[in-house]
């Protein structure tokens, strides 16, 4: 919801870095597009082609997003908080790096510590111990009941499979 | 009296006692996401799907539909005591029922709320069962020109329409279905956008694009917010309604559901815009102006009457086409294409007994649902008690949870990060999140349609406008699209940026 943003008339910076991406984004499929096989067959239309309209379209919007930007009509955000999201991000990337490392339970446990202290919750250490619990159970439920392949580490091989 | 004696057979399918008891927990689940603020139906579906995976598929999707109507009751309890819409179908709720809880009459709001909800789905569920199979008849004329226009109608409406911003909400659609050409094209085997990563063959998941969205978009966003949300209202007195509440509830009921159905119904926006619409209804009908915007009865009733019927509704065009117009009718689509089965009208003639089991699976969900939501109530509103840094870590942990079920591998674990800082940036920027899971959905099914209508004239465009069926619909979108647009620039906006919603 975004009604009780203020709009002030001056140029935002920030809908030229997203009429960018969207450029950007218009300009990887063109390119991608332009290495297909044209192979339209009786339709006359190709994989590229449905493709390379979406581009066209994205590439009309960063425009429009351009003007938009310039007569400063986004939505200014309020002020953003930013270690909480550094935190959650942290886990998240944690628990990206660990997972094949230390099995699903470990890395769980440390994404579910760290996105807790993001939302202010100290300490961290007890985070990630109601992190480890809920995470032991969630694996013994879908991996041991429900045959959902979850990646497995040391701890797991110990406790599961010993 | 067909749709009649399938219904009944839908019914003994429905007692089954598995499905009773996935139903339950459906239904179970979807009043709990619908009652804890943050995370809706869209989301607790997504985060289901590879959970099924092993499951049996009538069951699972029976599963999935209790949590859309669990959803839509459970979302007006926490409207009613917190002033934060569990779910966005509820906002309107929250302006009348936060009042209301606000003079001690927490009690009879939720209960106005509960049995509205009931109503309404018991009709509206009777409608979907007399409806779909007309709805079949006529889906079986149409032809791929016609389905395309039918999938542009609902691009414009999801995306264009509602909401403060139709460049933004465009530009979500746009992401969606640029997301959707990657991996191989249906029709070619070509290899799209895949840059040579083997796992980007097979298309970018649903489920990731969707949890991420909803579930680590919206942790960061409420993560970054500075401000605290409001406290929680106790009921107070006894959630029982006096004579004066049901005269005046019941007809804002019945109003609710025949607002609420022809709008889930059509594709033109989802519960959201349902109850938006009764309450503006209610609003002009009352014989109590002076009690709007101080805890109005009627203006809690008819909108959740309203969400719930539309919440119905939009299983019509879902069942019957194929055709998603909400956000979680399009990962309830996800959840059939993962059995192998393709709504439409075909599934009525292959699975009839699924089709009608789920129906029937609905009308006995609702009678669950009043008996969870009005005796129970105390159950859910200590479910607010949850301390957030626990109830959102355990949502990261499900959402990842997911993903690694379906594909351990850090590719899939990267999008799923990618995506979710995606969604932060997008409720940073008021983009709505809802038209880039559409457009991820109904893309590929619509390209393969306009490809087909093409094949089948030779090439020749002026097919898609040769038939009154997808002129008219075309020209429709086209209003759906320009008018808004006019609407906006002359200052009238504001109603369409308050019936816009995200996660319904």
């Amino acid at each position: 919801m975004s009604e009780g943003f203020p709009l002030e008339r001056r140029p935002r910076w920030a809908a030229f870095v997203i009429a960018a991406g969207l450029a950007g984004l218009a300009a990887m499929i063109l390119w991608d597009a332009s290495g297909l096989k044209q192979d339209g067959g009786y339709a006359g239309v190709g994989p590229a082609d449905v493709p390379r309209i979406i581009a066209y379209g994205l590439l009309l919007l960063a425009g429009l997003t351009v003007i938009s930007g310039l007569k400063g009509d986004l939505p200014r955000p309020p002020p953003q908080a930013p270690a909480p999201v550094l935190w959650i991000m942290g886990g998240l990337i944690g628990q990206l790096l660990l997972l094949h490392v230390a099995g699903f339970i470990l890395s769980g446990a440390i994404l579910f510590g760290m996105t807790a202290r993001g939302f202010g919750q100290k300490p961290l250490w007890r985070n990630i111990l109601v992190g480890f619990a809920l995470a032991f159970v969630i694996y013994g439920i879908f991996d041991r009941l429900l045959k959902l392949n979850l990646p497995g580490g040391p701890l797991e091989l110990l406790i599961f499979r010993g | 009296m067909e749709s009649f004696s399938l219904l009944m057979q839908g019914l003994s399918t429905a007692l089954e006692p598995m499905i009773l008891f996935y139903a339950l927990i459906g239904v179970t689940l979807g009043t709990a996401v619908g009652v804890l603020p943050g995370i809706g139906p869209a989301l607790t579906v997504a985060l289901l799907l590879p959970v099924t995976y092993g499951l049996d598929p009538a069951g699972s999707l029976i599963m999935f539909a209790g949590i859309y109507y669990g959803g839509m009751y459970g979302g007006s309890t926490t409207s009613i005591l917190l002033n934060t819409p569990g779910e966005s179908a509820s906002i309107v709720t929250a302006i009348e029922g936060n009042q209301m809880a606000r003079q001690g009459r927490g009690g009879p709001a939720l209960a106005t709320a509960a049995i509205g909800s009931f109503v309404a789905g018991l009709i509206a569920t009777l409608l979907l069962a007399f409806l779909a199979p007309q709805v079949v008849k006529l889906a079986l004329t149409l032809g791929p020109r016609e389905y395309f226009a039918l999938m542009v109608l609902a691009f414009v409406t999801v995306s264009a329409t509602f909401g403060d911003s139709a460049l933004r909400g465009l530009t979500s659609l746009f992401l969606g279905l640029a997301l959707a050409c990657v991996g191989i094209d249906g029709l070619t085997g070509a290899a799209r956008l895949t840059y040579g990563v083997p796992q980007l063959m097979d298309g970018i998941e649903t489920t990731t694009l969707a949890v991420a969205l909803f579930a680590i978009g919206e942790a960061l966003a409420v993560a970054a917010m500075l401000d605290p949300p409001d406290g929680m209202h106790r009921v107070k007195g006894s959630v029982k309604m006096t004579r004066e509440d049901w005269r005046r509830s019941w007809k804002a009921w019945l109003r609710g559901t025949f607002i609420g159905f022809p709008i889930g119904s059509m594709p033109a926006g989802g519960a959201d815009v349902a109850s938006f619409l009764s309450y503006a209804a209610e609003r002009k009908l009352t014989k109590h102006p002076e009690e709007f915007g101080h805890g109005a009865i009627e203006g809690v009733a008819g909108p959740e009457a309203a969400n719930n019927a539309a919440a119905a509704g939009t299983l019509v065009p879902l069942l019957t086409l194929g055709l998603p117009t909400t956000a979680t009718a399009a990962i309830m689509l996800a959840g059939f294409q993962q059995f192998g089965l393709q709504p439409g009208p075909l599934l009525f003639v292959m699975n009839a007994e699924l089709v009608w089991g789920l129906i029937a699976s609905l009308l006995i969900a609702n009678v669950m649902l009043v008996v969870l939501n009005l005796p129970l109530i105390g159950l859910w509103i200590k479910l607010l008690s949850i301390p957030r840094p626990w109830l959102y870590g355990g949502i990261l942990l499900f959402a990842t949870l997911g993903t690694i079920g379906v594909n351990p591998s850090p590719v899939e674990l990267g999008m799923l990060i990618l995506f979710g800082v995606m969604g932060y940036g997008m409720r940073l920027y008021g983009y709505p999140v809802a038209p880039v899971v559409v457009g991820l959905i109904l893309g590929p099914m619509a390209e393969q349609q306009l490809r087909r209508a093409l094949s089948i004239a030779q090439g020749d465009w002026m097919t898609l406008v040769s038939t009154p069926v997808s002129a008219v619909l075309l020209g429709v979108s086209a209003v759906f699209l320009v008018v808004p647009m006019i609407m906006r620039l002359r200052g009238r906006g504001q109603v369409l940026s308050q019936v816009a919603g995200d996660a319904d």
